[in-house]
Formats: structure tokens, sequence, C-alpha cells
């Protein structure tokens, strides 16, 4: 048997250094861990899980930590794996729009990085998470419209397995069809498949000018008008973005990107399809990319097939209605995916009430509801991530990956 | 049982005419586009519904027999290379479109379908589907999904893995199952995104929902003659760096348009050593604009001649050389090999220099035409079988290229996958633990390795075997050691 101090020992040695014991402060889900460590390398990385391993502890990985609490609560926690130590901007080849980068390096550093070169990496706006983070969580703002979701952004990673092998998975150029494409298994996995340390991203050029079209929308039915006229039409918006809070007034924005000679016209145009008032701002509208409601508030995500926006709304307003919870609706209707939060506070039940509300009428616009900032005690209660389809596949996947539950065990899809 | 006991058991399951045992019948399956391999399946089923696809895989895996889909067997990796013991499933005569929602910006189509009809059946709509293989008008959808295909296109418009949004997968289990939606993101892993490009080792796509892409308001399109390759990549840099993204960049070398000139008559620059098709598409008066931009930077860099399609017949004139390019080849060489590797596009003078001292070391001559913007190569290694140990050099010499691709930071292949014919080459790319790992993915799928085996990975492996982990001193892999397999 292992002691603790043998333990703590090991995971200092694998850290040159960097492993202490946990407190209250480093707590995931109510769970203190037993250890917190930091790695500097991917070698480092691949010791303390090796360690976690061979004596079975569960680990839970972490870049800046903003969305730990995403997911269902891990039923075990031992170590903390930090990874913002592996922060360093491995290559930037900017003739090629490639950039390989630490996990732990966060995204406004290294958009501050990009820009020099007149480049980004298409996720906005910036955060202080991570990259690694940023792929785990597969979650990005509203230019996903034209530049895709993460999964579209990343074209290799560095994996480090359960068991503390390390494996590469894709590679540095943007076309590549060698092998399975384990970056978009990794892409959305919640750190229970295997720990980013290292990944390549396509990049994109900074547009050269970028204007938004705001509009007030009157009623749901005139919301799903407003988003087919767009996604139709030929104004290529880099985003398409609904704001509606509780008892409040809708607004819709679309964003135009482009060269400075085009996009003044091209947002005319869009004034004059959006109609009844529309208006051209040189600056996001203060809601733009960012979530409803305040911090503390439960929050959803709920997808839905563009053409039924209406639907979603009125259904909103209905589980409103029936439960007493304002609800505030925002985010890209015309991805298909908008986050809602839970206003007031609402207790346990009420909370409960309105995600199987929800759910009840999925099927209607084709999407699903997924619970994201909530309290551990909800988020242990309410199935957080509802029916999910090919299921049976994926646990085969988990344990074929990760038999041991080393990694974030019953963080994911159907206890994963 | 074996696979031809099989026929029996399947017959009453599948459509008349379903059931293939002639052995006559069976030869006309051997191969798909890379004919250097051909092996005779031992039975052929033609299923018309996801049903009798699942019915055929359980019998399968009951049996423990191996099968393989194919769909127009146009695939150049030898991916539908059918198994000698096994079953192939072709699935031409699953050709329905199912729907086309227009208001979601979506179709549902069955495997079958040919890339080509779908955008044909939703032009009028306004949209089509934007991955376009050069086999367009013969591929299925269902190929381009388990390729994960490309197009000259796809610098802007990404990969068909970008356009699939929902499948209906028969488990090498023989299950039938449902990924994705017209809607993004179902919680889970991201089992579609590795599905697609999985080149059938992971099951059959009985079904898939793909995404619909508004055809643009302007395409305006140039081509120009360069008297090198090397200033014609100057030109693209520029272009690149501007940070105008081109819906495509197309270049080829001078014995590819001497090979495109005496088949379809093309018309390229008299005398140049390299031409660069242009293709930008958008909002009028963002490609206007640009357009622009695009010819300044091509004289910049020394272009000889720019023409600029007037209307639609042009742009096809355009098109034409550089479509046909592979076909034309067999006018100037009476034999070839097509090449299919990545390299970072930065690296593409130095790349060229390599195969052209590649080539002249050798003896045998590369004909280059690729797609630029990103990277992917496909050099046509020309060469006469007639001649004695010709084919030998260019084998030689297409292989020296894949290693150079690697070399230089790039990829084995960027859109033909690796099949039977580039299975030996992952281990350069990857090493053994990158193999395991996608290996353990395999399993999860398919534990007794039936879905199309032998593709893809060098070494067969076992499922049952706990992963490896990583210390070099353990030496040889066990199957190797055992004398089962060869370790390449
Ligand atoms: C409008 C919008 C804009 C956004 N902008 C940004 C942005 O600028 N920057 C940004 O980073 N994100 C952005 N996101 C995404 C979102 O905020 C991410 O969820 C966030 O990046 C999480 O990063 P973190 O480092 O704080 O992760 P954490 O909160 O530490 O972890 C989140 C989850 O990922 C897992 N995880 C973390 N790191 C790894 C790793 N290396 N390997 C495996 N699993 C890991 C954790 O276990 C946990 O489950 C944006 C999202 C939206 C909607
Ligand atoms: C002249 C020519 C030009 C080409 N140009 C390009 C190009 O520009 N870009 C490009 O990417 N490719 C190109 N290709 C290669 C080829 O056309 C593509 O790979 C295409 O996607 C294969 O489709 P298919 O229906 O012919 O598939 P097949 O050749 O029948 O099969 C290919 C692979 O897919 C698997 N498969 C087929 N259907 C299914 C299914 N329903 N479920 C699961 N697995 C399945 C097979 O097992 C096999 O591994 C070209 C080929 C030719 C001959």
């Amino acid at each position: 048997m292992t002691t603790t101090t043998d333990l703590l020992s090991r995971l200092t040695d694998a850290t040159a250094g960097s492993a202490r014991e946990g407190t209250d402060l480093d707590a995931v889900d109510g769970l203190r861990p037993r250890w917190v460590v930091s790695p500097a390398d991917t070698e480092g990385v691949a010791a303390v899980l090796r360690t976690a391993h061979d004596e079975g502890l569960a680990v839970v990985p972490t870049g800046s930590g903003t969305k730990l609490g995403w997911g269902a609560p891990p039923q075990r926690l031992d170590i903390l794996l930090q990874l913002g130590r592996l922060d360093a901007l491995v290559d930037h080849a900017a003739g090629d729009l490639v950039a390989v980068v630490g996990a732990g390096r966060r995204l406004d550093d290294l958009q501050g990085d990009l820009s020099s070169a007149g480049q980004w990496l298409a996720v906005d706006p910036a955060r202080r998470g991570t990259v690694g983070g940023l792929v785990a969580t597969a979650d990005t703002g509203p230019t996903r419209l034209v530049h895709g979701p993460v999964r579209d952004l990343v074209i290799g990673a560095t994996v480090v397995r359960a068991d503390g092998v390390v494996a590469h998975a894709g590679g540095r150029v943007v076309k590549n069809v060698a092998g399975y494409d384990l970056s978009k298994l990794l892409t959305g996995s919640f750190g229970t498949l295997g720990v980013l340390t290292q990944v390549a991203v396509r990049l994109h050029p900074v547009p050269e000018a970028s204007r938004w079209v705001v509009v007030t929308v009157p009623s749901a039915q005139h919301a799903r008008e407003l988003v087919q006229g767009v996604v139709h039409s030929q104004l290529v918006m880099t985003g398409c973005e609904l704001e509606r809070p509780a008892g409040g007034v809708a607004q819709l924005a679309v964003r135009i990107d482009g060269i400075a000679a085009a996009v003044p016209a091209r947002a005319d145009a869009a004034v004059e399809m959006l109609g009844g008032g529309a208006e051209q701002l040189a600056q996001a509208p203060s809601w733009w990319g960012c979530d409803p409601g305040e911090d503390g508030d439960v929050r959803l995500k709920v997808t839905h097939e563009i053409a039924s926006v209406d639907r979603l709304l009125a259904a909103v307003d209905d589980v409103s209605q029936q439960t007493g919870v304002p609800l505030d609706v925002r985010g890209s209707v015309g991805v298909g995916t908008v986050s809602v939060a839970l206003r007031g506070r609402p207790d346990e039940a009420a909370v409960v009430a309105v995600v199987d509300g929800l759910r009840r009428r999925s099927p209607e616009v084709g999407g699903t509801v997924v619970v994201r900032d909530a309290d551990p005690a909800t988020r242990r209660r309410l199935d957080v991530w509802g029916p999910v389809g090919g299921l049976d596949l994926m646990r085969r996947v988990k344990d074929r990956l990760d038999p041991g539950r080393v990694l974030a065990p019953g963080r994911f899809v159907g206890g994963i | 049982m074996d696979a031809r006991g099989l026929a029996g058991l399947l017959a009453p399951v599948l459509p008349a005419r379903g059931v293939i045992t002639d052995p006559t019948q069976l030869r006309t399956y051997s191969c798909d586009g890379l004919a250097l391999y051909k092996v005779t399946p031992a039975l052929v089923v033609i299923p018309e519904t996801a049903e009798q696809v699942a019915a055929v895989v359980r019998a399968c895996a009951e049996h423990d027999i191996p099968f393989v889909a194919r769909g127009s067997g146009t695939g150049l990796s030898g991916g539908a290379l059918p198994h000698a013991d096994g079953v192939l499933i072709v699935l031409s005569r699953m050709r329905a479109v199912l729907e086309i929602d227009r208001a979601n910006q979506r179709a549902v189509v069955e495997p079958g379908v040919i890339n080509l009809q779908l955008s044909a059946l939703t032009r009028p709509e306004g949209y089509y589907f934007a991955p376009d293989p050069s086999s367009q008008q013969v591929c299925s959808i269902g190929g381009n999904v388990a390729e994960n295909s490309g197009g000259a296109h796809c610098l802007k418009y990404g990969f068909t893995t970008g356009h699939v949004a929902g499948l209906e997968l028969v488990t090498p289990a023989g299950e039938l199952i449902t990924l994705g939606g017209k809607a993004p993101d179902a919680p889970g892993y991201d089992l579609l995104g590795v599905v697609c490009g999985s080149e059938g080792t992971l099951g059959v796509a009985t079904r898939v929902t793909v995404r619909l892409t508004r055809t643009p308001e302007a395409v305006e399109t140039l081509l120009a003659g360069f008297p090198d390759t090397d200033s014609a990549g100057r030109a693209v840099s520029a272009v690149i760096s501007a940070g105008v993204v081109p819906a495509a960049i197309e270049m080829m070398d001078a014995l590819a348009i001497e090979a495109a000139e005496a088949a379809v008559a093309c018309g390229y620059p008299q005398g140049a050593g390299a031409v660069l098709i242009v293709e930008l598409d958008g909002p009028a008066a963002e490609v206007r604009h640009q357009f622009e931009q695009v010819t300044g930077m091509c004289e910049a860099a020394g272009a000889t001649e720019i023409r600029i399609a007037a209307d639609d017949a042009q742009r096809a004139l355009f098109w034409k050389g550089r479509k046909s390019a592979f076909a034309a080849v067999g006018r100037i060489s009476p034999d070839y090999i097509v090449q299919d590797g990545v390299i970072p596009r930065t690296a593409l003078g130095p790349a060229l220099r390599r195969i052209e001292q590649l080539a002249s070391e050798r003896g045998v001559r590369v004909a280059n035409v690729f797609h630029a913007g990103d990277g992917n190569l496909h050099p046509l290694v020309l060469f006469d079988d007639a001649v004695p140990g010709e084919a030998e050099r260019a084998e030689d010499v297409s292989g020296a290229i894949i290693d150079l691709c690697i070399e230089l930071g790039g990829s084995i292949t960027g859109e033909h996958g690796v099949g039977s014919d580039k299975a030996k080459h992952m281990p350069k790319m990857f090493t053994e633990d990158d193999l395991d790992t996608m290996q353990l993915l395999r399993c999860a799928f398919d534990p007794t390795s039936i879905s199309n085996p032998g593709k893809i990975f060098p070494t067969p492996r076992l499922c049952g075997e706990v992963p490896r982990r990583a210390h070099a001193a353990d030496g040889a892999h066990p199957l190797v050691e055992a004398g089962l397999a060869d370790a390449f």
C-alpha cells in the first residue's frame, strides 16, 4: 500500500516540485482534491497520470478554472491537475495560418500573440480561459456561424492518455486525413478521455472592418422570419445573435466583416433587409457574445434547428409561465445554439421543472437541453446532459481509453 | 460458417439480385480507383435499406466474417478493396435524397447519392453541397464521409467533416445508431467527427444529414501564367498573407499543363512554366475589390499573362484543364502513379525543388497539379511499365515524396486516404503509441476487427491486448516477435 506521503513525493518528483496538498480553495464541485499538481510539460503530465493510473486515483484537469462547474460533478477527486504552466506559444506559422500552443495558454494571451500578424483564432470575444479548456468544452461565441465550431479549428493535438501514454493526433497542416481524427474526439470531452497538453489550431485573418446591425424583434414569429431572411440571403454574416431578456425587448443582431471598402454598403443592405428601425453600429452591442443573466444564475445550453426559433421561444414562454421562473434567452440563433438563464434564484424544484419542461419540448425544435451553470447540489440532482444518442458506444470508447475511470469520473454523459 | 455460406442466409433478407455469388460478377468488384491492388470478394451484397445493411453486418458479426463497404468505388487508396474471405456491401442502390430542408439548410440522403447530384438538386433552391472532389460526378456521399473528402474549394469551405451534421451508422456489431442531427452540438463525444475519415473501419453509414451551403452572390475566376512554379508560389504567398481567403487556388506545372493541353486543348498561356487558377466568391462588392488585389499580386509576382473569366462558360474552360489533369497524363505517359501528400503551404518552393531533384536523379518525370492554398500536392509520377525497372523507380520516387512531406511537417495524405496503399507509411508519421491509441478507439467500435480490416493500420492489433506503456526498452510488438505480423 502506497502511503499518502509516498504519493506526495512521487507527484512532487513528477512535476519538478509543483505538487502540494489540496485546500478548500481548490475544491471542484465541493470536492476537495487531496493533491494539486502543476506540471511544466507533457512529460510531467504523463508522470502524474501514470501515478494516478497505478494508484487508482481520480484526476480532474483544469486550465483557468472558469468552467470547472460545467458538466455533472465528478464522483471522485484526488488530484487537481493544473495546466497553466503549459502556456508556451510553441509556434506561430503565420504564412500557413497555423499556431501550435500549450494547452494552458490563455486565449486572450494567444489572441494578443497572433494580432501582430493580423491573425486570430476565430473564437470571440477573448476570455481568460485556456486553449485546453476551450477545446475540452468546445464552446465558442457568435463567429462560429462562419468559422465553424471549435472542432473545425483544431487540426492536431498532443494528448496524455489516462494511463500516462502520450499520443499525437492530426498534425500541423490544415488538410490531413491520415488516421483517425482523435482531436475531434477530445474536443468537447470535458477532460474525461485524455489530457490535452498541446494543440495545433488553424487561424483566420482578422477582418479589416466590422459592423453590427441591430433590430428590435416584436414577436417569436418575427424572429423566425428575420432569421430565415438573413440566413438565406447573400449577406454573408459572421454572426447572427438573438437577445431576449425575460419580460424585456428582444433584439436580433448580425455582424458583417470584410474589407473596409465594402463593409459599410453591405451593412446598409443588412439594415434594409432587417427593416423596422434597424440600426448600424460600429461596435458590438453590449450583450454580444456574453452569457445571459448574472453570475450565479442557473444557465442552460439549448440547441435547436434554425427554422424552429419561433417554436423554441414559444416553448420558453410556456415553460416560464408554468414554472413562474423568468427566462432570459441569448445566443446564436443562426447556428442553433442559445443560452437560457433562469432569473430570480429559483429553488431546486423550480430549476428541475424548467429543465424538464424544456426537455419535453425539445423534440419540437429538434434540439437538446444541457444544464451548464448551477450549483453542485442541483447538478448532482439533475441529469445535466439529458438523453444522448449513441451512449453505449460512447461508454465503450471511455472504457477503452480510460478503463480505470481515472479522468473526471462521472463528469460526462450517462455518468461517464 | 464462411462468407459464401452467408449467401443463403441473407438471400431472404435482401432484394432480388441483391446477393452476388457468380465468380465473373464478383470479379467486377475486385478493386476501387486504385487498380494496382485486386482482390475478389467472397460475396457481394447490394442492400436497399439501412435495415438490410444492419442484417448483413449482424450476420457478419455473428460468424466473425469481415465486411467492406463500397460506395462508387472511386477511392484512390484501395479503401474499398474487398476482403477475399469477406462480404462486400455495395451501397449504390441506396440513392434516395430523402429530404431537402431548405429552411434548416440541411439535406438528408442515403449514402449512395452522388455528390454532384445533391448540388444539382439543391442549386435551384440557392444551395449546394460544398465538398467538391474532382470525382464529384461519380463518387458517393457515403464515400465522401468515409474518406473525409476534400476538393478545390475546401481551402475556404473545409472538408466533408464540416458539412456532415448527422449520421445513421450501422456499427460493426450490427446496431443501427444515430449520431447528431439537424441541430448542432448533440451532447456526448464527437463520434461523428471520428467516423468521418475513418475509411469504413468504424461501421457503415446508411443515412447522412448534410449541411447545405448558400451559393455565393458573385464568383470571379482568373487564370494566370507564370514563368515557373517559384513565381506562382510567390503569388500564392502574397494572396494568403494579405488576408484574402480565396475559394480556391490551384497550381499546375509545365508538365501538367502539357498533359492537359494534349487531352482537352484548354488553351492555357503558351510556354508557361506554371499556371494558377484563383477563384474568389462571396458578396459582389467584396469579391470585386479583392479580385483587383489578387490580380495585382499575380502581376507583381511576375505573371506573364492574366485572363479573367467573363462568364460561366469561360470559367468552366479554366477549370477543365485542371479537373481533367489526372486523366490527361495518360496522353503523355503510358503509366503513372497519383500521389497525395501535404506540406505546410509555405514550404511549397523547397518541396517542388526537391521533387524535381528526386525525379531527375532517378530518371522519371513528375507532373505537379495541386491545391496550392493548403499545400496538398498531387505529384503524378510518370513511367512506362514496358521499360524494365521504370515502374520500380517510379514507386521509389513516389515513396520518397511521401517521406519528404513528413520531413517538411506535413501529412502522408490530404484527401485520398490511407486505405491499403499507405498503411505502411503510417508508422513514419505516427508513433507506436499514437497508433495504439487509434486502435483503442477502433476496438470500442469493432472489438473483433471485422469492419474493413487491413486498412489504415500497418499491423493488426488484437482488441484484447492491453495498451502498451511508453517504453522504448519494451522492444518489438508481441505480434511481430511471434512472427504473426510485420511492423514495416
Ligand atoms: C462567446 C464565447 C466566447 C468565448 N471565448 C473564449 C476565450 O476567449 N477563451 C477561452 O478559453 N474560451 C472561450 N470560450 C469558451 C469557454 O469560455 C471555455 O469553456 C473556457 O475556455 C474554459 O477554459 P478554462 O481554462 O477556464 O477551463 P476550465 O474551467 O479549467 O475547464 C473546463 C473543462 O475543461 C476541462 N479541461 C480544461 N483543460 C483541459 C485540458 N488541457 N485537457 C483536458 N481537459 C481540460 C476541465 O476538466 C473542465 O471539464 C468562449 C465561449 C463563448 C460562448
Ligand atoms: C479522377 C478522380 C479524382 C478524385 N479527386 C478527388 C478529390 O479531388 N478529392 C478527394 O478527396 N478525393 C478524390 N478522389 C478520390 C475519391 O473519389 C474519394 O475518396 C471519394 O470520396 C470516394 O467515394 P466513393 O463513393 O467512390 O467511395 P469508395 O471508393 O467506394 O470507398 C471509399 C472508402 O469509403 C468506404 N465507404 C464507402 N461508402 C461507405 C459508407 N456508406 N459507410 C462507410 N464507409 C464507406 C469504403 O469502405 C472505402 O474505405 C478522386 C478519385 C478519382 C478517381
